[in-house]
């Protein structure tokens, strides 16, 4: 998937994550903030450059604030910033397909 | 994935805690209050601009955290809304066990979100009729219609009354002996046993007034409902504690079908258990009350 705008998933609550994704140069610039960062910093980058590889995102800005979420909590927060870059966050998602 | 059991269409629901979708730190470890279900809530408690991202937590929460014996239903946005149908979508791909059906107001709002369950399940692979549905009233035409919504699909397993937006609806508040409620419950209890399903009692709120909730936990289990819908985890004990077969009761159920057993082996219809009549009318009962008492833990026999 392209990003096509600046788009945000998430909140700074506790065991959540906020997402932001902008259109970029080459490559994926990842930023990672966390309250976690010593114990968990390179599962939780390697979690989202999963995700994005998933959603075949190759090039964007994205930045993560992550305050203790869960893989899964993190997957859900990349996925839907991505979707909602595109427009397309709110209706024929690939659940179990690029979404799993 | 996690995979989970096919769902039971009838099962002990004696507390259904509702819980927002889109709340991570809410989500991730709601089994281990031990309610008999979790409504994992699409609609009110997720914001109009959320809805998105309501789902994609939902879908990795249910796809990843294991709820062991916690049943996980998912309510879902009303029929009214732009919403519904990709709620539908990811329930069925996430393999929820349920989804309620909010503001169900006639027998065609029950086939319209079950026609969308099927076709999700076939887009998903998902077993056919594996997804069973529930029926929230909300309104008074949804008392009205309640005998042909809880009848109007094999995949129904129990109605639920929304006391907010129905009192709202009547011009009423809470009131303490549950009058404001009164008739409405007894139609939609009628409407449900009638069908055969279940039927559940609405939340209540004030979370401060804990003799006006357990007052109206024992009103429920007088009326015949089989559970309430939740909203805090300190809810959930005195409801198991109402819920659950006293020892007396146990113990006279299993006098009466013991009895029963034996009395009709030996060509007898009607006979006295404790001075008490009893003949084949009190056994249903009797079985259930065992069968309630097996589930709470309280009963090892094999009667049931």
């Amino acid at each position: 998937m392209e990003i096509l705008k600046p788009a945000v998933a998430g909140t700074l609550e506790s065991s959540d994550a906020q997402v932001t994704v902008e259109p970029g140069g080459e490559g994926i610039e990842l930023s990672l903030q966390s309250s976690v960062m010593n114990q968990y910093g390179r599962q939780i980058k390697q979690t989202v450059l999963e995700t994005l590889a998933r959603l075949e995102v190759s090039d964007a800005k994205v930045t993560v604030v992550d305050k203790g979420a869960l893989d899964c909590t993190l997957k859900a927060r990349v996925e839907c910033a991505v979707f909602r870059s595109c427009g397309a966050s709110a209706s024929g998602i690939p659940w179990g397909g690029a979404v799993r | 994935m996690i995979p989970r059991p096919k769902p039971e269409r009838f099962r002990l629901r004696r507390t259904m805690m509702f819980m927002n979708a889109q709340k991570p730190g809410l989500i991730k470890d709601a089994y281990i209050y031990g309610c008999d279900s979790i409504m994992l809530d699409l609609e009110d408690a997720v914001a109009e601009n959320q809805k998105d991202a309501a789902r994609f937590s939902l879908y990795h929460a249910l796809t990843t955290i294991d709820y062991g014996d916690t049943e996980v239903i998912v309510r879902i946005n009303g029929l009214d809304t732009p919403h519904w149908q990709e709620d539908v979508r990811v329930c069925v791909a996430g393999g929820a066990d349920g989804i309620r059906i909010a503001k169900c107001e006639s027998a065609q709002d029950v086939r319209t979100v079950e026609k969308a369950v099927e076709a999700a399940e076939e887009e998903f692979g998902v077993e056919k009729g594996r997804t069973l549905l529930m029926a929230a009233l909300e309104s008074p035409k949804g008392i009205l219609n309640a005998y042909e919504i809880c009848a109007a699909s094999p995949r129904m397993f129990g109605v639920a009354i929304s006391g907010g937006d129905f009192r709202k609806c009547m011009q009423t508040t809470p009131q303490p002996d549950g009058v404001d409620l009164l008739v409405a419950r007894g139609q939609m209890l009628i409407a449900a046993r009638a069908a055969g399903i279940q039927c559940f009692d609405t939340v209540f709120t004030n979370l401060d007034d804990q003799a006006g909730f357990e007052a109206e936990v024992r009103q429920n289990k007088a009326m015949g409902f089989d559970g309430k819908s939740l909203i805090n985890p300190k809810q959930i004990r005195y409801v198991h504690q109402v819920f659950a077969p006293t020892q007396k009761e146990i113990v006279q159920a299993e006098k009466i079908v013991r009895a029963y057993r034996e009395q009709s082996a030996a060509g007898v219809g009607v006979f006295t258990v404790d001075g008490k009549m009893i003949d084949i009318a009190f056994i249903p009962g009797a079985e259930r009350t065992l069968r309630m008492a097996r589930a709470c833990g309280l009963y090892e026999g094999d009667l049931v």
